[in-house]
């Protein structure tokens, strides 16, 4: 017998159930269509200007950083300011999303570079799927839009979020992974992101950048 | 082959860790967790049903572990992944070993991974020349040192920072010898750079998860510092190794789970990193693996289901049980001697490694009843560990003298007209000694016994007696 074999049949014979089993078969595949959401916390729901408030004080709470910004068009010149304040190079990496690609870069005095990362890269940009106002986290996929190495590599990661897509709780994000992605179907990758890499390994020490990025900046557009 | 205990040697491995120094001087750090979980927990006024929710999810799915497992491997071999299926911890390696030298690697970088450490994975991997470099920062550090994890969660809690800059100048040779490390913010910056080139280099990463998803065919890490996902994202290839029982139905279920996990382990909302990978890399994806397997290890699960310690599957790793236990706080993990310590593991590690190796940690617990108090997921810790206790006294490994106390205890217990005076004389006598201090660890003989613990004294009376004296008055 395959191990496969045996550990299915030692489960039915822990479980005392045979292998055709039609009221149990009905109640997984159920549950498997219906997806039936839980209890979901007060915190992250209300209108879309709470949302966003929500948003903005969870992900501050979480060491990340918040800047709201008017239009696409704004966010250039926003990430150009944190990197010129914060004494950082004035570059930055992003993949093919047309989003991110149809702002005004060429305004700015930033080296833009595209494509995933070699591991090289100190800033990298990102655009979010979504975002979930009850934890402050950010939800991206990947592909050739976001490279997830975009995510984990630089030193400094930039997330360009539009203030429709904050959703108020995570199983709001599933929903809209299922309806782009069809149901039962996801991306290779989805990252959701609470705040920049960060270890207490040492003593209980809460440090910031681990491994993945030791500065999280959190663009909001409005539009 | 999986690692070898120490735990029938348990109480000479208690005995060392109340006399190490170093390590009494490390373990107050664990209690940080208790002030972070208790702060996590009020800030969320759902936070008692979402552990009602999440616990009655887990059932759930193990009633239907079987079905389940069928559904989450067809969707994973749908988004273009491998399943395997292990038995014990030696088919587990032998398929992972098989992944690896498929791929002729030299170096395979690693999540943090209890599982890994169940089955006793770098052993295995280094035997076969292959280099296995945990990323984990605390991992990495006792890998360095040669020791196993002391906490699910926190690994190296039971190391300081003198030691690690010890460590990492003994091993990090090629760096200046007079370089400074004496801030926490340097170690981590060093293992940072040393860490980045093995992640680069690597040739397979193996990640653990906390969750298999049947809807999706998902494989979910939850994680702070980014290495698992460096891990499972640069190499050519991904393999997850996880136990049957992390099958979750639903994303929306994980979403409960995931809402009790963070706030009981570290007392997060959520963990930096919750990472869901389906399948290798898409046509078009211009980063990610380009195999993706799956080791499902049932290694003693199937077993324990539906029997009287069933409900320990029900566990998601969080820590939170030995962060509030009293006997953990005391003498650390490693005098656990295997690879699960604190109460989750006393429950475990009997089932896991039988009950003649293991069967003295279920009583290493004073049924303070804190762990179940606190398990996100409501296993009775207690009542399972009274259950072990009981069968290692019908099996009679419980040791002659202890058998003849008990014995003691039982004649009079069964006795009441006798059970009285006797208790009654022996909490005045207790209350005698110990009064007018109101504790014991100062009285003479009683060292041996109060060095690594102490109780209040009794204040004179049995509670019996001051029943009697109640109810009379009352009447």
């Amino acid at each position: 017998m395959s191990a496969r074999d045996e550990v299915f049949a030692a489960l039915r014979r822990s479980l005392g159930v045979g292998a055709v089993d039609a009221p149990r078969r009905d109640a997984v595949a159920a549950r498997l269509a219906q997806a039936p959401v839980g209890i979901i916390p007060r915190r992250g729901q209300g209108e879309p200007a709470e949302r966003l408030a929500t948003f903005k004080s969870e992900a501050e709470r979480v060491q990340a950083t918040v800047a709201e910004v008017a239009s696409a068009a704004d966010v250039p010149a926003e990430i150009a300011r944190y990197l010129r304040e914060n004494n950082l190079p004035a570059t930055l990496r992003f993949g093919d999303d047309r989003r991110l690609a149809a702002m005004p870069w060429a305004a700015t005095a930033l080296e833009i570079a595209r494509g995933p990362s070699e591991g090289d890269d100190l800033n990298a940009a990102s655009a979010a799927f979504a975002a979930v106002a009850e934890t402050g986290t950010l939800a991206l996929v990947s592909g050739p839009d976001n490279p997830t190495t975009l995510n984990f590599l630089p030193d400094n990661h930039f997330v360009v979020l539009f203030a429709a897509d904050i959703v108020g709780d995570v199983e709001s994000v599933f929903a809209k992974l299922r309806a782009t992605y069809g149901p039962g179907a996801l991306p290779r990758t989805v990252n959701f992101i609470t705040g920049p890499s960060r270890s207490a390994d040492i003593e209980q020490t809460l440090l910031l950048g681990a491994h993945g990025p030791r500065r999280l900046h959190i663009v909001v557009a409005e539009s | 082959m999986s690692v070898a205990a120490t735990t029938p040697r348990f109480k000479d491995n208690v005995h060392d860790a109340l006399n190490d120094r170093r390590l009494q001087g490390a373990l107050p750090h664990a209690r940080n967790f208790i002030g972070r979980r208790a702060e996590a927990a009020a800030r969320l006024p759902e936070f008692d049903a979402l552990r009602d929710s999440a616990r009655a999810i887990k059932d759930h799915t193990l009633a239907h572990l079987d079905l389940y497992l069928e559904a989450y491997e067809r969707k994973v071999v749908e988004a273009g992944g491998h399943v395997h299926y292990a038995r014990d911890a030696d088919e587990a390696i032998a398929v992972i070993l098989g992944v690896c030298k498929a791929h002729g690697a030299k170096v395979v970088t690693k999540g943090k991974s209890m599982v890994s450490e169940e089955i006793g994975l770098n052993a295995a991997l280094e035997r076969e020349g292959i280099a296995a470099v945990e990323t984990d920062l605390g991992e990495y550090v006792i890998q360095l040192r040669g020791e196993a994890p002391s906490h699910i969660i926190a690994p190296a809690i039971h190391v300081t920072r003198d030691d690690i800059e010890a460590d990492f100048r003994r091993l990090h040779r090629d760096l200046a010898p007079d370089r400074d490390l004496s801030r926490p913010e340097q170690l981590l910056g060093e293992a940072r750079a040393i860490l980045r080139d093995r992640f680069l280099s690597a040739d397979v990463g193996v990640t653990g998860a906390n969750f298999l998803v049947a809807e999706t065919g998902t494989s979910i890490i939850v994680t702070n510092e980014g290495n698992g996902d460096l891990t499972q994202t640069l190499p050519k290839v991904h393999v997850v190794l996880a136990s049957i029982e992390k099958v979750t139905p639903t994303l929306n279920d994980v979403a409960q789970i995931l809402r009790v996990l963070g706030r009981s382990a570290t007392g997060q909302d959520m963990s930096v990193y919750t990472t869901l990978s389906t399948g290798p890399r898409r046509t078009g994806d211009p980063d990610g693996p380009e195999e993706y397997h799956v080791v499902l290890l049932d290694n003693g699960r199937s077993a324990t289901l539906g029997g009287p310690f069933a409900e320990m599957l029900r566990c998601i790793r969080c820590g939170a049980c030995m962060n509030h236990c009293p006997v953990y706080h005391a003498v650390g993990g490693h005098a656990y001697g295997w690879v699960y310590p604190g109460p989750m593991g006393a429950v475990l590690t009997p089932l896991l490694i039988g009950v003649a190796e293991g069967g003295q940690l279920p009583n290493a617990s004073t049924f303070c009843g804190r762990c179940e108090a606190v398990c996100p997921m409501r296993i009775p810790l207690p009542k399972l560990m009274r259950t072990w206790r009981e069968r290692e006294f019908e099996r009679r490994l419980t040791p002659p003298l202890a058998r003849a106390a008990l014995r003691l205890w039982a004649f009079f217990a069964k006795r009441p007209a006798l059970y009285r005076p006797a208790t009654d004389l022996a909490m005045r006598a207790l209350a005698l000694i110990g009064r007018r201090r109101g504790r014991f660890a100062w009285a003479p003989f009683a060292g041996g016994w109060t060095r690594g613990r102490d109780l209040p004294a009794p204040q004179g009376a049995t509670f019996q007696s001051r029943w009697r004296a109640k109810s009379g008055a009352v009447k």
